[in-house]
């Protein structure tokens, strides 16, 4: 399995420099080091399935364990918010729901996968439900779920990651992740964004 | 020149404070009798901030609220962490709106910290440090 692809980590910032006799302050290292760094997909493989794994052990249920896997996403969510938009350098603040959506859509993917979400939808159904789909998720690539299992979406990462930056941002939502198999994209995962009412109803001030 | 500098959560709640002033004397004197009104001018400002915020997509709101001699500047990050900056006179912006960037960048680094959750009073003795030289670097030339 040699494959590698790009997946940026956040592990940057508390890595201290063992081979030099003083040790670089947290304050002090630069935030840009790690922009452009890539890791091997084998080594997240590793480590999430550790992540599954532990977490496993600890629910009684497969809505519990999709929660952990929310709250491991939310914790990354809350970092990754603000250190993408530093190192975007524009330093604007998304304050509509399609601004923040593309940028989840386009910025947020590429700094994780490389490459923009697929698509990004509107619910013809409910005015506040948007989706937003990828067809081959590399952080769930190499997990197999058994066959009592079948309910559970181990890209509930990815939702929680997702839902930090919704409330970050101030569009508090409830963001679950759902898998709709198409032809030719077996794995293709949907992200389902409820925003709650009173984004809708800020959305509805703003507009006017 | 004295400045106070607080930084806000998301809840309302100071994750950090401090004072930077001048060293005359009589400048550390006025600040004994106001200090404990800093907080409550912050704590007012905030409202107008939360107010501000939703009409502009940039980080920095300069004069936000004024209160006396003392002017409000404040820097509303990505994730709703509010900066605000009593100052006491009209300064220019590119003094203010440098320190609150460098700032900006400083509590990232404490952000990335694992252990370190949002809305957390931040109590690192470097933060503090680092955050000082930043004041003295670009407020303190007065």
């Amino acid at each position: 399995m040699s494959q590698t692809s790009r997946l940026s980590v956040i592990s940057a910032a508390t890595e201290t420099r063992y081979h030099s006799s003083k040790r670089v302050s947290i304050v002090d290292r630069n935030l840009n080091k790690t922009k452009t760094a890539e890791i091997g997909l084998n080594a997240f493989a590793f480590l999430f399935s550790e992540m599954l794994q532990y977490a496993q052990k600890r629910v009684l249920g497969i809505q519990d364990l999709e929660r952990k896997l929310n709250d491991f996403g939310y914790r990354v969510g809350t970092r990754l918010l603000e250190l993408i938009v530093w190192r975007e350098k524009n330093s604007k603040r998304e304050t509509r729901v399609l601004g923040i959506l593309s940028f989840i859509n386009t910025t947020v993917w590429k700094t994780l996968f490389g490459k923009p979400a697929d698509s990004l939808e509107k619910s013809t159904e409910n005015e506040d439900e948007y989706m937003i789909s990828d067809n081959d998720p590399l952080i769930s690539k190499f997990i197999s779920v058994p066959k009592e299992l079948s309910q559970l979406n181990c890209c509930a990462f990815l939702a929680g990651i997702v839902e930090a930056i919704l409330d970050g941002a101030q569009f508090p939502s409830r963001v679950t992740a759902h898998s709709v198999p198409i032809e030719g994209f077996p794995l293709r995962t949907t992200i389902l964004i409820k925003l709650d009412r009173e984004v809708l109803q800020r959305e509805e001030q703003l507009k006017s | 020149m004295s400045f106070y500098f607080a930084i806000v959560g998301t809840k309302d709640n100071p994750l950090y404070e401090a004072e930077f002033g001048s060293k005359g004397v009589e400048g550390i004197v006025k600040k004994d009798e106001h200090r404990h009104l800093n907080q409550f001018i912050v704590h007012s400002a905030l409202d107008l901030v939360e107010e501000l915020q939703w009409q502009t997509n940039t980080m920095y709101i300069k004069h936000v609220d004024k209160f006396n001699e003392w002017h409000i500047s404040a820097h509303v990050t990505a994730g709703n962490i509010k900066f605000m900056l009593l100052h006491e006179s009209q300064r220019d912006d590119g003094p203010i709106k440098n320190f609150f960037s460098e700032c900006y960048e400083v509590y990232i680094k404490i952000l990335l910290n694992p252990f370190y959750e949002v809305n957390l009073p931040i109590t690192s003795p470097a933060f503090d440090a680092r955050v000082r030289f930043i004041a003295r670097k670009y407020l303190g030339k007065e």
